[in-house]
């Protein structure tokens, strides 16, 4: 299973700023080894975030997002010790969910 | 040593938490929100298509969309910065389309109402082009461009 992701959510007045870094391979399916074979794609497709179990991110991607994905979002409503959860799926049904606290 | 067996315990630990949700009807593999995937979308080769894949007919040029981070030139376009905000009312979605990429669409993000419409992330370029940033505010599409010179292609590489 892929590495954990790195998640930091900062609380700046009534807004939260969070901030994902992923761990992911993010083949394209457009690249080839030195046998010439395409490589197939592998990549993250969707990325959904929670506050308190409330969805304040959707996100599809696409294979040209970068290896090892950083993503910031910013949603309001949210205070120190408020959780957020983020999932990832990719194109093989992969799937990591890993949760921050907002500080 | 130790910490790499220890995250193999973890990561087995958490395949079978997930493999017991999956038994019990909670994760239906490759369930509905797999399927959500837009495929025509990001198979879409150019603005144009893209919107129409999204379910809109046209975009309109905007102003009130900024690209708060993207460079004029990128050195590595393995990895290339790039953050939208939008100031257009009832923004709901925003998506990355690099025009010269093998198909245009990179990211698209949704805003449930109380997120703000801004999204960063960094993606790969194959080689200098347009980057347009797509806005859907209440049903209708708006886009901006800024380009973006790539000394280094991201794909192929």
């Amino acid at each position: 299973m892929a590495d954990p992701m790195k998640i930091r959510a900062n609380a700046m007045g009534d807004k939260v700023i969070v901030k994902v870094l992923m761990s992911h391979e993010m083949e394209t399916g457009q690249r080839k080894d030195s046998a010439g074979k395409t490589i197939p794609a592998w990549f993250i497709q969707q990325v959904s975030a929670t506050h308190n179990g409330k969805t304040v991110l959707n996100a599809q991607w696409g294979p040209a997002v970068s290896k090892n994905p950083f993503l910031e979002f910013r949603f309001s409503g949210g205070k120190a010790g408020d959780k957020v959860q983020v999932t990832w799926t990719d194109n093989k049904g992969e799937k990591r969910t890993d949760e921050a606290t907002v500080g | 040593m130790n910490a790499s067996r220890r995250n193999a315990l973890k990561a087995t630990g958490g395949a079978s938490v997930l493999g017991l949700a999956a038994a019990a009807g909670l994760f239906v593999p490759g369930s509905a929100f797999a399927a959500d995937w837009n495929k025509n979308a990001f198979e879409a080769k150019n603005l144009n298509d893209v919107v129409k894949a999204l379910g809109g007919a046209n975009a309109t040029e905007s102003k009130d969309i900024t690209f708060v981070t993207a460079p004029d030139i990128a050195e590595n376009g393995a990895v290339v910065p790039i953050a939208i905000q939008s100031k257009i009312a009832k923004t709901e979605a925003i998506a990355i389309l690099v025009e010269k990429n093998p198909n245009a669409l990179a990211a698209s993000f949704e805003f449930p109402a109380g997120t703000e419409a801004f999204a960063s992330t960094r993606v790969k370029m194959g080689q200098s082009s347009n980057v347009h940033a797509l806005v859907k505010a209440d049903g209708k599409y708006y886009y901006a461009t800024k380009e973006v010179k790539v000394t280094l292609g991201g794909c192929g590489g």
